[in-house]
């Protein structure tokens, strides 16, 4: 399929050995598309974090594979598997992760730094992103200023900053009020996604689902299915 | 400075309690570690100022001497036969001895008496005031105007003491490169008149200086001297011999190492403690670094750099600090025995390097060990 984003094969992780052998995911197979927003749902410990973890270069699976342009991802070397993050992947953490001593713009900068940008060019291509996020009169803030919707969408705007195509949001609204987190769920869909970008979001809160191209259950580390949501 | 490096500085330094007490601590201990040491090299120093007065550039002397106050007088024979060592291009004797004087006042003063070679006046002092040639009038002496000089009520030209029920008027007034080890003021007059003044031994040579004809004729005439018994040393060989006393026959150099030791130990513990807090309060960060897409000698080179720069800061700021104190000190007291070295600065810098290495190094375990998986399992 041309839009193919990630194709998910057999995925499989446990923690510990022997009798404390779990496993967080058995033989998960999906496959995400460019243009799409797709939710791994499910209640804690189903697995959710573990899968989005492995299909994202964080997290080597023991079996199974993650097809990104016809290449498996763990195929790899561990550089190889870092460019790839910086290149392909924007993250969205739940806390969101953002550094308290640098300033909201030099937060945004950071992906752009890491690809080795010059310093003054990466505020500035980070200051465009701000403005996409609508933030550009906060640059100079350090984000413990912000509310936590403001740090929401600096968070996004970092994750955008390195043009990825595959965006990994994880709890995106776990730390907003439902309010909030609608809207920048919405902003998200409208402003974010693109044909050449996929979403996925894992979540458990229901008030956005309304927002999702495809709802993907998890439970007990299995894919238990997948429901197509009509725009 | 490359993009990741100014995040590391920035992470670093506005944390400014975090930053102030990782410099507090470290500069400490430079401080400290500087100022034990300087204060010994200021000691070892003193300890040979008449080596370094005289600047002769060869001393025989009894094997026994182990530091340039407490010599043992020579025979004059011993003189005689070291003139006829070829390569020998001359040799003088030289008086070196304490006395008691007298002052205008009444009150008494120790001091040290040297006695230069009465036809050459070799190792004389530069003179301040005066002419050297008046030291050879009667009962002359010339005062070294350092740091002791009040001690003698700051005499002048034409002032007159007594020692040992001699008069003594002083005909001039020098200065030396470096004052003594035991605050004790410096007369300088002839060889005969000093051990005319002075109660003496039978033998009265404290020293025999030596210029040699070339550097080639050293090693033959500290043999030659070897065979009559006495030794034969270079300035600097005098100068080591002198220091190897105080640093292993006086207990000073253990105190001083100690101290430097612990000063050491002090500051690696604040600076390792601070720095590993600090790496603790930043590791999700680094964790959310790395699943951006950081690579593992990225981070590794945004903690050395942290610990480099404090490191390097907080050096800076205590070698600062011990030369202000030293300076100011020298302000009170004019002989304060302290001076700052290269070699003082070079192991201050080596241990302020091991101190750096050592907090990234507990650092960097942390951070190498994040997995991005924590981050989003947090």
């Amino acid at each position: 399929m041309a839009n193919l984003a990630v194709r998910a094969q057999g995925l499989t992780k446990w923690f510990g050995e022997g009798d404390a052998k779990t496993f967080a995911v058995r033989d998960a197979s999906f496959e995400a598309h460019f243009g799409e927003l797709l939710y791994i749902v499910g209640p804690s410990g189903s697995g959710k974090t573990t899968l989005l973890s492995m299909i994202s270069g964080i997290l080597r699976p023991n079996s199974g594979n993650v097809m990104i342009e016809d290449k498996d991802i763990w195929s790899l070397s561990d550089d190889e598997i870092a460019d790839f993050r910086l290149n392909r992947i924007g993250f969205v953490f739940q806390d969101y992760h953002l550094f308290p001593r640098l300033t909201t713009v030099e937060n945004v900068a950071i992906p752009l730094i890491l690809k080795k940008m010059d310093w003054n060019e990466s505020l500035k291509v980070a200051l465009g992103y701000l403005e996409i996020v609508g933030l550009e009169e906060r640059a100079q803030l350090p984000p413990v200023k912000l509310s936590g919707g403001e740090q929401q969408r600096v968070a996004i705007a970092r994750a955008i900053a390195s043009h990825p195509d595959i965006l990994i949001f994880d709890e995106p609204t776990a730390s907003l009020d439902g309010d909030t987190g609608r809207k920048i769920v919405e902003f998200v869909k409208k402003d974010i996604l693109n044909e050449k970008r996929c979403i996925i979001i894992v979540t458990h809160d229901i008030r956005i689902f309304e927002f999702a191209d495809r709802i993907m259950n998890m439970e007990d580390g299995k894919i238990t299915g997948v429901e197509k949501r009509e725009p | 400075m490359t993009g990741i490096l100014k995040i590391a500085l920035k992470l670093l330094v506005n944390d400014k309690s975090k930053f102030s007490a990782l410099l507090v601590g470290i500069t400490f201990a430079v401080f400290l570690m500087v100022m034990m040491t300087s204060m010994f090299s200021g000691i070892l120093t003193r300890a040979s100022a008449t080596v370094l007065n005289i600047g002769a550039k060869v001393w025989v002397m009894d094997p026994a001497v182990n530091n340039v106050a407490s010599s043992i007088p020579m025979p004059d024979y011993v003189l005689d036969a070291v003139r006829s060592i070829n390569g020998v291009k001359y040799a003088v004797p030289l008086y070196s001895g304490g006395a008691l004087v007298k002052l205008r006042s009444g009150s008494y003063q120790f001091v040290t008496v040297m006695g230069l070679d009465d036809s050459t006046l070799f190792g004389r002092p530069e003179l301040l005031a005066g002419k050297i040639e008046d030291i050879f009038a009667e009962n002359a002496f010339v005062v070294v105007q350092d740091a002791e000089f009040a001690k003698l009520e700051n005499p002048i030209i034409g002032t007159e003491f007594e020692i040992n029920d001699h008069r003594g008027v002083v005909v001039g007034l020098a200065k030396v490169n470096t004052s003594g080890l035991f605050g004790v003021p410096t007369l300088y007059t002839t060889f005969s008149r000093a051990i005319t003044y002075i109660p003496s031994t039978r033998f009265t040579a404290a020293y025999i200086l030596i210029e040699p004809k070339g550097s080639g004729d050293l090693s033959y005439i500290k043999r030659q001297v070897q065979k009559l018994g006495y030794e034969a040393l270079t300035k600097d060989e005098f100068i080591q011999k002198i220091s190897n006393f105080y640093k292993y026959n006086t207990g000073l150099g253990i105190n001083v190492l100690l101290m430097t030791i612990i000063s050491f130990i002090v500051g690696l513990s604040i600076s390792g403690q601070t720095f590993y807090t600090f790496i603790l309060e930043n590791l999700e960060k680094f964790g959310a670094l790395k699943a951006i897409g950081a690579k593992g000698r990225e981070l590794i080179t945004m903690i050395l750099f942290q610990a480099t720069f404090t490191a390097l800061t907080a050096y800076g700021l205590g070698v600062g600090l011990a030369t202000t104190l030293i300076v100011v000190a020298r302000l009170r007291l004019p002989d304060y025995a302290a001076q700052i070295t290269y070699g003082n600065l070079g192991l201050a810098f080596v241990m302020v390097l091991i101190i750096a290495g050592v907090s990234s190094y507990i650092g960097i375990r942390k951070v190498i060990r994040i997995e991005p998986f924590d981050i989003f399992r947090s």
